[in-house]
């Protein structure tokens, strides 16, 4: 039963992420990358880390990728038209490749030959990982919010200055 | 089948009977209610009183025509008004509606996930609501659909951040997500005869949740996506028949899920003071049950109330109003519930 839960949500994850990086209507990528972000949350329950599941629905696809729709559909964007080569393109690639070889080394080198356990679900759940976050990592926790912060207040500054100069 | 299958079963089948009953009754509510408010006398012609209304009106849904615009995206078009369903038809399962029961020697929960997460599973499934209209308004190819599905994702958006902060500070003092935990907590009475409800102590919170559930439910004066003075019929423009029945549906039931989350948050759920909750389980649950659809329909009563009496914002005093007052008021509040808690006072 698990089994199949998992496979099925699996297979349609893989399946929907391929259409979003394949599909030349940016709507149906937003869309196909609605369902990868609901299977990883099946992925999450099956794992013994209902709280993450939730969280990841109420989060990435309950409010990020609704604000990605509405960028989408304000700027009106239609599909894809650029064919060939470009070189935009292929540095976003390469360096892409580059980033992902170079995590792969950090993980590998950081853990490769180790006995390794899997995670446990009272590492998972949600009193423990409430400590891990506001107790054990507070410090990193709060840079993390920080961040977002100084993204937020960037966009906002961004917007203004736009609208005083068109105004 | 194990028995603690057919026990989840059983308790879906229920709450699907209750809420597929919600949309023909609501409609001829709204429609009498109106008519009510506004001196005249609503459909009467259909059955006593005009409750069969809702009825016909079924069967002129299934017979008319399904249109599909030449230049609409089939798919996504298609695919929309089912989606409306989804939150509607999947919320209700952390919503408890009685306490733990003994049916066949076994012990089992009146609610049908009893999930460590509850009421945060209930704001991910509801929030996915979106989606259905976003995508109506955009496969439709229609200048309005797609100013109402515009309208639409800003709107959720805003009223959902002020609706889950009210909903923390409730679960602040009761310290768990499960809403059987919020019930438990809201049993007992202040002063002896004042039930211990959350709304009493949280009312600002309470404000709160219900101006942000008119938005979250697109019902006025806050229903922009669909403003038909300005946009026709917003997303659903261009649907027809079943289709545009579906949506109706999603509507209503969505409105019904989220007034059981109002009364089980603000209060006390399916718990009434000076009820003993006692006799065989059957009984148990059908009190449970009766008494959390009773202050459920006090919701959907306001629900219609205020849609007759106040007229629609406009969406730049729709957005101040999100941004600019609930939003901080909801902060202030977490706040001042944060600190009692601490404190020891609630």
């Amino acid at each position: 039963m698990e089994m199949a839960v998992f496979l099925l949500f699996a297979a349609l994850a893989l399946v929907s992420s391929l259409v979003v990086v394949l599909h030349r209507n940016p709507i149906y990528a937003v869309m196909s990358l609605v369902v990868t972000f609901v299977s990883i949350a099946v992925m999450f329950v099956l794992l013994g880390a209902p709280f993450l599941a939730a969280v990841q629905v109420l989060v990435y696809t309950g409010a990020i990728l609704v604000l990605f729709l509405f960028v989408i559909m304000l700027l009106n964007v239609s599909g894809d038209s650029s064919r060939g080569f470009d070189l935009h393109k292929a540095l976003a690639a390469v360096v892409a490749a580059g980033f992902a070889l170079l995590l792969l080394t950090l993980f590998w080198g950081r853990y490769h030959g180790l006995d390794l356990s899997p995670l446990q679900e009272s590492d998972v759940a949600l009193k423990p990982l409430a400590r891990a976050l506001l107790d054990t990592y507070l410090l990193p926790f709060e840079i993390v919010g920080l961040l977002l912060l100084a993204a937020v207040t960037a966009a906002t500054v961004l917007a203004r200055r736009s609208q005083d100069t068109s105004s | 089948m194990s028995f603690e299958l057919l026990a989840t079963l059983a308790k879906t089948g229920l709450w699907m009977a209750l809420l597929l009953q919600v949309t023909p009754i609501m409609v001829w509510v709204e429609r009498r209610g109106s008519a009510m408010i506004q001196d005249r006398l609503g459909p009467n012609r259909v059955g006593p009183l005009g409750l069969f209304q809702a009825l016909a009106d079924a069967v002129k849904f299934m017979c008319k025509e399904d249109i599909t615009p030449a230049e609409a995206d089939k798919f996504l078009h298609r695919l929309a008004p089912l989606l409306a369903l989804v939150p509607a038809l999947t919320t209700f399962v952390v919503i408890p509606f009685g306490p733990d029961v003994t049916a066949f020697g076994r012990q089992v929960p009146l609610v049908v996930a009893g999930a460590e997460t509850g009421v945060l599973l209930l704001l991910a499934l509801a929030s996915l609501g979106v989606y259905s209209l976003v995508m109506a308004g955009y496969s439709s190819n229609n200048k309005y659909s797609l100013l109402g599905a515009i309208r639409a994702s800003a709107q959720m958006i805003s009223y959902e951040l002020a609706l889950t902060l009210a909903v923390v500070a409730v679960l602040l003092p009761v310290g768990s997500f499960e809403l059987s935990e919020v019930v438990r907590y809201q049993q007992g009475q202040f002063l002896g005869w004042i039930p211990k409800w959350n709304a009493l102590p949280q009312f600002v919170g309470f404000l709160v949740f219900v101006v942000a559930a008119f938005a979250e439910t697109n019902r006025l004066p806050f229903d922009l996506p669909e403003a038909e003075s300005e946009l026709v019929a917003g997303y659903h423009t261009e649907y027809s028949s079943m289709k545009f029945a579906l949506f109706f549906m999603g509507e209503y039931m969505g409105m019904a899920t989220l007034s059981c989350l109002a009364a089980t948050l603000y209060l006390g759920g399916w718990h009434l003071p000076f009820l003993s909750y006692s006799g065989p389980w059957w009984w148990v649950a059908a009190q449970g049950m009766g008494v959390l659809v009773g202050k459920a329909t006090l919701f959907l009563l306001f629900f219609v109330w205020v849609r007759w009496t106040f007229p629609r914002f406009r969406f730049d005093q729709l957005m101040r109003l999100g941004w600019k007052v609930l939003l901080p008021l909801a902060v202030l509040n977490l706040i001042a519930v944060a600190a009692l808690t601490v404190g020891g006072v609630l």
